[in-house]
């Protein structure tokens, strides 16, 4: 196994989980971010866009105080081919509408809920971006 | 309640996203890893779950015993109770994107941090391909 950094996966981990809860118990609402930024564009009102632009903005803080506080941990990848990153923004943005969530939404809020929807679609694209890593790296020798 | 809401959207997305940084969800690198059984399997992301689950499955529910959440009305939770095909075919559609770029929605806004075009370009064809879904799936 490679690079495996179980401690701070878990303490990420905690982050998130914790992140997910407050929402919940203060807003009541679900942490699942492809909604709540898919939810920003559509908005009937300014109150209901207002907090998801909030949010969404608040994650980009986040990941900015990360990097400022431990500048030289994650370096940015180069020389990924572009196409293939906007290929799978398309993807990820049609399939997460589609299939009203990401691996926040049913990940690690609907199978806190225990919804078999959820375990559903987190089985399903785990299956398939499975597929997707062995043919990019192993049959077209991208990334690696 | 307003502003109190606003504050805790922007509190708990900052949360979110730091928690991201400190997984390493924001290298895709990391990502495929993850993904890659025929390579270097890193379980990382495993943990990063487990944790988060940890959390949420006992706070969900104690969350859900009160009246109303303390800042809003009413908790707001999917209501669609079966497995469709939309459901299979949109995660489908998502994981190999996901697979593709090693990025999912969260980290794509997180990874601006790292001052690369990678989640630039993703989050703009992320945003046009919600933009596709509302005009074909929903006319």
């Amino acid at each position: 196994m490679n690079n495996f950094t179980p401690w701070a996966a878990l303490m990420g981990g905690l982050f998130i989980g914790v992140s997910a809860s407050l929402l919940l118990w203060l807003n009541g609402k679900i942490a699942g971010i492809s909604g709540i930024a898919n939810g920003a564009i559509w908005a009937k009102t300014s109150d209901d866009r207002t907090w998801r632009v909030l949010f969404v903005v608040g994650l980009v803080v986040g990941g900015f105080m990360y990097v400022a506080l431990f500048p030289d941990a994650i370096q940015a990848r180069s020389g990924y081919p572009l196409g293939l990153v906007g290929t799978a923004g398309l993807l990820v943005g049609f399939g997460t509408a589609l299939g009203s969530g990401c691996t926040s939404g049913h990940g690690v809020c609907g199978l806190g809920r225990l919804s078999f929807r959820s375990l559903a679609a987190t089985l399903t694209f785990l299956g398939a971006g499975i597929v997707t890593v062995f043919l990019v790296r192993h049959v077209f020798g991208v990334g690696i | 309640m307003k502003s109190k809401q606003n504050i805790a959207a922007l509190m708990t997305g900052a949360l979110f996203g730091f928690g991201l940084g400190v997984a390493q969800m924001i290298d895709p690198n990391k990502i495929q890893n993850f993904l890659d059984f025929s390579g270097a399997w890193d379980a990382s992301l495993m943990l990063v779950l487990g944790a988060a689950l940890g959390v949420s499955f006992f706070a969900i529910r104690i969350i859900l015993t009160q009246q109303s959440p303390r800042f809003a009305s009413r908790f707001a939770l999917p209501s669609k109770p079966h497995v469709d095909r939309s459901l299979l075919i949109g995660a489908t559609l998502f994981g190999i994107g996901w697979g593709l770029a090693g990025y999912c929605p969260g980290p794509g806004f997180a990874a601006l941090a790292l001052s690369s075009w990678e989640p630039v370009v993703f989050l703009l064809t992320m945003t046009a391909g919600f933009i596709l879904h509302r005009f074909i799936v929903r006319p």
